[in-house]
């Protein structure tokens, strides 16, 4: 009898605790420049009084999470880390909540934001996800293997060129691989990459009538000439490699060039990790002439579910945490170099960034030579450089990359590959109702 | 003659156990390992088995980033609680269908055991709207309730096994005694089937903690248990190898020990009836 009053005064205190402070739940990816926001974050508390529930999360089980909770409006989350693919899709299907208090505040600078980002955080020119940090692609090359090899990476090479500087600065004996690409199977691993190359050949996923396109000769080209590059010049069990894998090779001195995310530029260059730190030359991915290069566009931005009962809280933070004053802070912390890159025009005129960051220019320039509302040669009717924003692509494109995948690990040939994943992929388009 | 070939047989036996045991360990010591390897050593191409620099780094970043103590106190109450609570109901299921059977008690059995066979994420959508609607998402007691509930057709069948062992005799003595239905479970089946329900109790106790699915999907921070604190440290893009090692090494480490101090309990009630 006695615990009554013990256990009633609990309940109390415990109820006072939690009206007393609004706290937010944010999910996000256990990447670098989030790790560091989550570590600065009491900044944020301390300004505004708003207390932070942080959920941090494998990026495939952050998205099955978020995906889950905002499809079923469960309110768990009131700020989410989603990127370039989702943001316009959920926009249109109304589960977002727009950032109009962003776009109209002054300080804020919205039209700071680089304009390609933006574009493709936005969905009927609302802005629906704030970029925490963006990205493209580019070539990562080592400086001495190129001298060795007797050659000069051009500003702007070509695919031609590539090839050709592959299999020069190949070193079997040395452990020497002239690329490394993506390989392993997945809409986000090598369908990003490929997507990306397809691109500069002129290929399309499909064309204006929702036809695919695996069965036209740019698709073959594509495919051909990367499977024979991996073959004369990456490394042994490329089809299992992705982001990370390459990374580790890079920087053990395996790989003479490596074409991929901006955001690896500060890995590779970084000694502590890097023993190829000094030897990295930076330049656009490569294209074929026809008006497109192989980079892509990625932005993980951050987002309010239409869930959220915080809304206005959670505008607060984004605004923190994608703001002008938000690179400063992260550069009085930890330095230039570490500032989450990729977002804003801003940045790039910085004097003190462009010396800490050797990479800052061919990063800009390959941000801003994606053209997620045109990313291809011919014309499509979808949006989105290395996916298709549409909500049956990450399902298609993980099927398609495993075909591809295959074709790598050498269990099929590439034209093989091509017919499987056009038969596959016409199937899923005139289930989803695209093809009539 | 036949006491060599006997000494024989025990020796493969042995080497072949140890050779089992060592395959089946060495993915936890790789982990172990690891925990202690700075994040260049613990990528390296060519791996290093011990540590080349012998580092505490990693521990001291997982601790930093993650509350470990909230995440291991929510592991303890949602494993334990949903354990105690499965054998609460578990208990009397097993006792009516091993000593009080109908002609449908086989059935009831299979159809238990077949909700064992469905992936979990069939089930996803209904079971996080009834936990939106009945507000326990992200609540310790709600993860409580589903652990429970995934346990519990393995806690029955387990009982059910044990039970069935126990002479119906000495249950019909008891009753011949004037021992009621409470009276006859709790006094006379309870302590003989001890060896049976510590063993349920102890593998439910590392099935609860070791799930991963429902645990991840169904918080957000809050009743988050330590398999959502070792899936935060896996990376798309970046090193993160060592720090994923150490939390992992931190979140089986308390069912490990528990493991090893209770093996001669956890076997004696495995292998219980095993012989006749």
């Amino acid at each position: 009898m006695k615990l009554t009053p013990i256990f009633v005064t609990a309940i109390t205190l415990a109820l006072a605790t939690s009206a007393s402070a609004q706290t937010l739940t944010i999910a996000t990816v256990n990447n670098g420049d989030m790790v560091r926001m989550q570590a600065l974050s009491p900044e944020f508390t301390k300004a505004t009084g708003i207390e932070l529930n942080w959920v941090v999360l494998e990026e495939n089980t952050l998205r099955q999470n978020v995906t889950t909770d905002i499809a079923t409006n469960g309110g768990q989350y009131d700020v989410m880390t989603i990127g370039t693919y989702e943001a316009p899709i959920w926009a249109k299907q109304g589960w977002l909540v727009p950032l109009d208090g962003l776009s109209a505040d002054a300080g804020y600078d919205v039209n700071d934001i680089l304009p390609p980002i933006r574009a493709g955080l936005s969905y009927e020119d609302k802005l629906y996800a704030a970029p925490f940090y963006g990205e493209s692609s580019f070539i990562m090359y080592r400086k001495d293997l190129m001298e060795k090899a007797g050659l000069t990476m051009p500003d702007a090479p070509t695919w031609e060129f590539i090839g050709q500087a592959a299999r020069a600065m190949t070193d079997r004996a040395n452990d020497i691989n002239g690329i490394c690409l993506r390989g392993k199977a997945g809409w986000g691993e090598n369908m990003a990459f490929l997507t990306a190359m397809s691109n500069s050949f002129g290929a399309s996923w499909f064309d204006e009538n929702w036809k695919p396109q695996f069965d036209q000769p740019e698709w073959k080209n594509t495919l051909d000439t990367y499977l024979s590059l991996m073959a004369d010049a990456g490394p042994a069990g490329a089809s299992s490699n992705g982001f990370n894998e390459n990374l580790t090779l890079f920087q053990q001195g395996k790989c003479g060039m490596w074409i991929d995310a901006t955001v690896a530029a500060s890995f590779v260059t970084n000694p502590k990790d890097s023993t190829v730190a000094d030897k990295v030359g930076f330049t656009l991915a490569p294209d074929n002439g026809l008006g497109k290069r192989g980079n892509w566009l990625w932005a993980w931005s951050l987002a309010i579910p239409k869930s959220s009962q915080n809304a206005e809280a959670a505008e607060k933070f984004i605004n923190w945490a994608t703001n002008k004053d938000y690179l400063a802070t992260v550069a009085a912390a930890d330095g230039w170099a570490n500032v989450p890159p990729g977002t804003r025009s801003s940045l790039y005129a910085n004097a003190d960034y462009q010396a800490a960051a050797p990479f800052a220019k061919m990063t800009l320039d390959s941000i801003n030579s994606a053209d997620p509302a045109h990313p291809t040669v011919k014309p499509v009717p979808y949006t989105g450089v290395q996916f298709v924003a549409i909500p049956e692509f990450a399902g298609i494109a993980t099927n398609v990359g495993q075909l591809f995948s295959a074709a790598l690990a050498g269990q099929m040939t590439g034209d093989a590959a091509l017919a499987q994943a056009q038969e596959a992929t016409t199937r899923d388009m005139t289930r989803a109702g695209y093809i009539k | 003659m036949a006491r060599s070939v006997s000494v024989q047989a025990k020796a493969g036996y042995t080497i072949a156990a140890w050779v089992i045991a060592l395959v089946l360990f060495s993915p936890i010591l790789w982990v172990l390992l690891t925990a202690f390897k700075t994040e260049a050593e613990a990528i390296a191409s060519r791996p290093t088995f011990l540590p080349e620099t012998f580092t505490l780094e990693n521990f001291a970043a997982v601790q930093e980033r993650s509350d470990y103590f909230k995440h291991a106190i929510n592991s303890i109450v949602v494993s334990v609680g949903s354990t105690l609570l499965g054998l609460v109901l578990g208990i009397p299921a097993a006792w009516a269908m091993a000593f009080a059977p109908t002609k449908r008690t086989k059935d009831v059995l299979m159809w238990m055991l077949s909700t064992k066979m469905m992936p979990a994420v069939g089930v996803l959508i209904p079971i996080y709207l009834i936990f939106r609607d009945l507000r326990l998402l992200d609540t310790v007691h709600g993860l409580t309730i589903i652990m429970t509930l995934i346990n519990l057709p393995i806690i029955i069948w387990m009982l059910y096994t044990y039970f069935k062992e126990i002479p119906v005799d000495i249950l019909e003595a008891a009753r011949m005694d004037g021992a009621e239905l409470w009276n006859e479970i709790v006094h006379v089946l309870v302590p003989m089937a001890v060896p049976g329900i510590a063993s349920t109790l102890l593998l439910n106790v590392i099935l609860a903690w070791n799930e991963a699915f429902w645990t991840i999907t169904l918080t957000s921070g809050r009743a988050g248990t330590l398999t959502a604190f070792i899936s935060s440290f896996s990376s798309p893009q970046g090193l993160f190898l060592a720090k994923l090692s150490a939390a992992s090494l931190l979140a089986i480490a308390p069912i490990l020990l528990l493991g090893w101090f209770s093996q001669k309990q956890l076997v004696r009630g495995l292998t219980f009836g095993a012989v006749k």
